[in-house]
């Protein structure tokens, strides 16, 4: 009807222009090529297309989100495609069924390409032959991205495949394209400043393009610190030589051969192998680490070395799989909950330190980020929304308006890179980026004075989300500010106890009189169990208010709260140790739902649940309602009226 | 049968043709429906004095936007305000295909059929087109519109703590559903940010139930 040339096909083509192949098109082909797209929404979860269907007339390319590429029958991912990956090609190309599925992994947007208009350029352009027979030869979803690196993943470091476990060991390494080096005749104190600047662990010595030595921090430890060399010695007086090379090609279990034999951690790759061609690339233990598996400490490192934010949402479905993994080994939930909210919490600090150097200027006075809910408590097995808070040191009147609007747009940077790495915002806003959530000390003593001077149903409801606040980021004498305020404000305060804790009993029973199970009677989740709402909450908040009522802080974890309780009242240890023992059941239990669904685990279908488990859930409950029953009781709540 | 009906007008071909487009029945799965969301760039707000500069309109179908599917025209308009220019950068002088209002009429006509109708401020392009094809000596437009400023609130949870808005921009939609704002402020580039943040309103009221045209529509 119009030219095909139109703002959408524009802003498609500036899209794909930045990926391979379509990086080889001329201009003029390559918005042929973008007026043709269709531009899909894929929900969550959502099936791209399953394995053994016949070949659609597109393929795909993310332009947001993830997509997921998994084998059917085993159920083993093969790869996490995101932003400019390609996928669903090859059967196209040998027309031939989908060999696997891909479902979105979050909600995505892709841009579907129609093969037939794809097609003839394949066959003109030998870029584009190229680049397919290289990805199907190779099997990988993008032959280029190592050479492309640069350009596709900005300054990486290390590759990050998810499909290390189904290749084990035989997939090419991903070695470390951005080669720092130096000539002999640098000076150490430069080369260990120039080290410390790049963040690597290893410096390549050239001269003429040619690799003819290698410096580790190692070296600089053994030689320098010890007084062997004098800080003025050059790279050649401590530099191993001549550097052991490999070609670019080899494999992940070649690799670790190659430095268990020769007892060294970085290896230097080369065009060809021998010293003679140039060095292409370091391959560090840790890079190699990184391929090997999912252990805490190498996803911690891996998190810290990340520098975007995007590259964070890899490293966390990583987590995800160790989190299942623990489960399966039935790893204690205790110690299972301690790392994986560890590696959360190191995620959600690189997300504010990645955030911080986004500003302009350094924070105007010190301020802390806080988690709350589920989060602070260190309860927060699964992605779920955000809930959390700024605050900030009090400043002159006359700049809290200029300090305010520096941490509100602080707290936009952030929540929305937590948002691009798998945390959902928060429906009800409850976030930094809220004015509301983000206010100095003295805005916050208020505030948390209204709250317990007020305590309708709505205060309570706050104070219960906002008092689990756990520090995630930031100066700790400020947050300890506020929980010792929040302490003398409550200390005593018999009215406000009360409306917490009934509040804490408000949350509607999990049986029903003949014990059966009581289920959700309308909305999307009919007929389905809410875990969270029904069992998790009355213990969450009980555990609250008895330990406010102790005047006990820092401890937020439900579990230790109730652990605490026992020490604390000899007389109900029982009760408190089955409620830490229902509290830890029902989170795993949670969790594990979630896994099996990729949801939070919060609505349970009963059918799907075995005798064993439902009469593990009900013996739950029994704990439950003996704990109710002590809150109300000790904090005479039938006394209150309405 | 609606011809017979007109009493003494005879409305030009391409406006029977588009009437009679609604002689089929809207479909009641929500995946089959044709969406047209659309979005037009005006002199101003002033529905007697200002005019439309650019029309830009897409389809969507079964949660896609094909490229090819969608139009973007600019007007050729004797009424110009300068004030506007900054805002929408649709400079008169700028080399621009620019066609007439009718012209822009009919081919609007073609490529919305009987498509629901999508804009962000419905009302606001509704008024403007209906103006514009009263200009003409033509009836109201047929389609069934949706406001995705109005759909967008239906999703918001319900809850004392959330304190709503009583106007959302379609920045503030941007921003909600991390849809680049690349674009901003030309028809086309606004209709396709309306059209994203569109199909994930869709597939939030879908999860909350809202999963018939019936049901959209109340």
């Amino acid at each position: 009807m119009h030219s095909n040339k139109n703002t959408i096909s524009e802003r498609i083509a500036d899209f794909l222009e930045r990926y391979p192949p379509f990086n080889e098109l001329h201009q003029r082909d390559l918005l042929a090529l973008s007026s043709e797209v269709i531009i899909r929404y894929h929900d969550k979860d959502s099936i791209v297309f399953k394995a053994n269907e016949s070949p659609h007339r597109y393929f795909y390319i993310v332009h947001k989100g993830a997509v997921l590429l998994e084998k059917e029958d085993q159920k083993t991912i093969i790869d996490l495609c995101d932003e400019g990956d390609i996928f669903g090609l090859r059967p196209l190309m040998a027309n031939e069924n989908y060999k696997m599925e891909a479902r979105a992994y979050e909600e995505s947007i892709l841009y579907a390409l129609p093969i037939a208009v794809f097609k003839p350029f394949a066959q003109s352009y030998e870029e584009i032959g190229d680049f397919l027979i290289e990805s199907f030869a190779s099997n990988t979803r993008n032959p280029y991205s190592k050479d492309h690196r640069g350009s596709l993943y900005g300054e990486s470091e290390t590759g990050t495949p998810a499909s290390a476990p189904l290749l084990a060991g035989l997939q090419p390494t991903a070695y470390s394209k951005k080669i720092i080096s130096c000539t002999p005749t640098t000076d150490i104190k430069g080369i260990a400043k120039k080290m410390t600047k790049k963040r690597v662990g290893a410096m390549l010595i050239m001269e003429k393009e040619l690799p003819v030595g290698i410096i580790t921090d190692k070296d600089i430890r053994n030689k320098i610190a010890t007084g062997m060399f004098p800080i003025s010695a050059k790279a050649s007086d401590i530099m191993s030589t001549p550097v052991i090379t490999y070609p670019k090609t080899m494999t992940v279990t070649q690799a670790q051969m190659a430095m268990m034999k020769s007892n060294i951690s970085h290896l230097c790759l080369t065009e060809d192998g021998t010293p003679n061609t140039p060095a292409v690339g370091i391959l560090s233990k840790h890079d190699l680490m990184l391929e090997l598996g999912n252990n805490p400490a190498v996803l911690i490192k891996a998190i810290k070395r990340t520098r975007k934010i995007k590259k964070l949402k890899r490293i966390r479905l990583r987590i995800t799989q160790l989190l299942k993994g623990y489960l399966d080994q039935n790893i204690p939930l205790t110690l299972t909950s301690k790392i994986i909210t560890e590696l959360n919490d190191a995620c959600i600090k690189q997300v504010l330190q990645l955030s911080l150097k986004k500003m302009k200027t350094a924070p105007p006075v010190a301020f802390a980020w806080l988690s709350m809910g589920s989060q602070g408590r260190s309860e927060q097995l699964l992605h779920t929304d955000q809930d959390n808070a700024i605050i900030f040191e009090d400043v002159a009147p006359e700049r809290l308006k200029s300090t305010t609007d520096y941490f509100l747009n602080l707290a936009r940077e952030v929540t929305r890179g937590l948002n691009e790495i798998g945390y959902e915002y928060c429906p009800a806003e409850m976030m930094a980026s809220n004015p509301d959530w983000c206010r100095s000390l003295s805005g916050w003593k208020s505030q948390v004075s209204h709250w317990i001077g007020n305590p309708g149903p709505d205060e309570v409801l706050l104070s219960s989300i906002f008092f689990d606040f756990n520090r995630a980021y930031g100066d700790a004498p400020l947050v300890s500010a506020l929980s010792e305020y929040i302490l003398e404000q409550t200390a005593n305060n018999t009215s406000f106890f009360l409306h917490l804790a009934k509040g804490a009993l408000q949350n509607p029973s999990p049986t029903g009189f003949f014990r059966q199970f009581l289920v959700e009677a309308d909305g999307a989740h009919k007929d389905f169990f809410d875990v969270k709402r029904r069992a998790l909450m009355p213990l969450i908040d009980a555990a609250r208010v008895l330990v406010l009522s102790h005047q006990i802080k820092s401890i937020n974890n439900t579990a230790e709260r109730f652990e605490k309780l026992a020490v604390l009242e000899p007389k109900q240890r029982t009760l408190y140790l089955s409620c830490s023992y229902a509290v830890k059941a029902l989170l795993k239990f949670r969790t594990k739902q979630g896994l099996l669904h990729s949801d939070s685990g919060r609505f349970i279908a009963l059918d799907t649940l075995t005798k064993e488990e439902k009469v593990k859930l009900k013996r739950t409950f029994k704990t439950i309602k003996e704990l109710q029953e002590l809150v109300r009781v000790r904090f005479q709540v039938s006394n209150l009226l309405g | 049968m609606g011809i017979f009906k007109k009493k003494h007008v005879n409305h030009p071909i391409f406006w029977e043709n588009y009437a009679s487009a609604f002689d089929r029945p809207l479909l009641e799965d929500l995946k089959k429906i044709r969406f047209v969301v659309l979005d037009t760039e005006t002199t101003g707000f002033d529905y007697e004095t200002d005019r439309m500069l650019s029309i830009g309109a897409l389809a969507v179908t079964d949660n896609a936007i094909a490229a090819a599917e969608s139009m973007e025209v600019f007007l050729n308009q004797y009424y110009y305000h300068s004030k506007n220019v900054a805002i929408h950068g649709i400079l008169k002088k700028e080399q621009r295909e620019v066609i007439s209002e009718l012209e822009a009429i009919q081919l609007l006509l073609a490529f919305l059929g009987n498509s629901v109708l999508v804009a962000h401020h419905a009302a606001f392009d509704l008024r403007m087109l209906n103006e514009a094809l009263k200009r003409h000596g033509l009836p109201k437009l047929k389609n069934k519109v949706l406001d995705t400023a109005t759909l967008y609130k239906k999703t918001l949870i319900r809850s004392p703590l959330l304190q709503r808005k009583e106007h959302y921009s379609l920045d503030d939609l941007a921003d909600k559903f991390d849809i680049s704002k690349k674009d901003r402020h030309t028809a086309l580039g606004d209709a396709y940010i309306t059209a994203l943040a569109f199909i994930k309103i869709l597939s939030r009221l879908q999860k909350k139930g809202v999963t018939t045209r019936k049901k959209l529509f109340k």
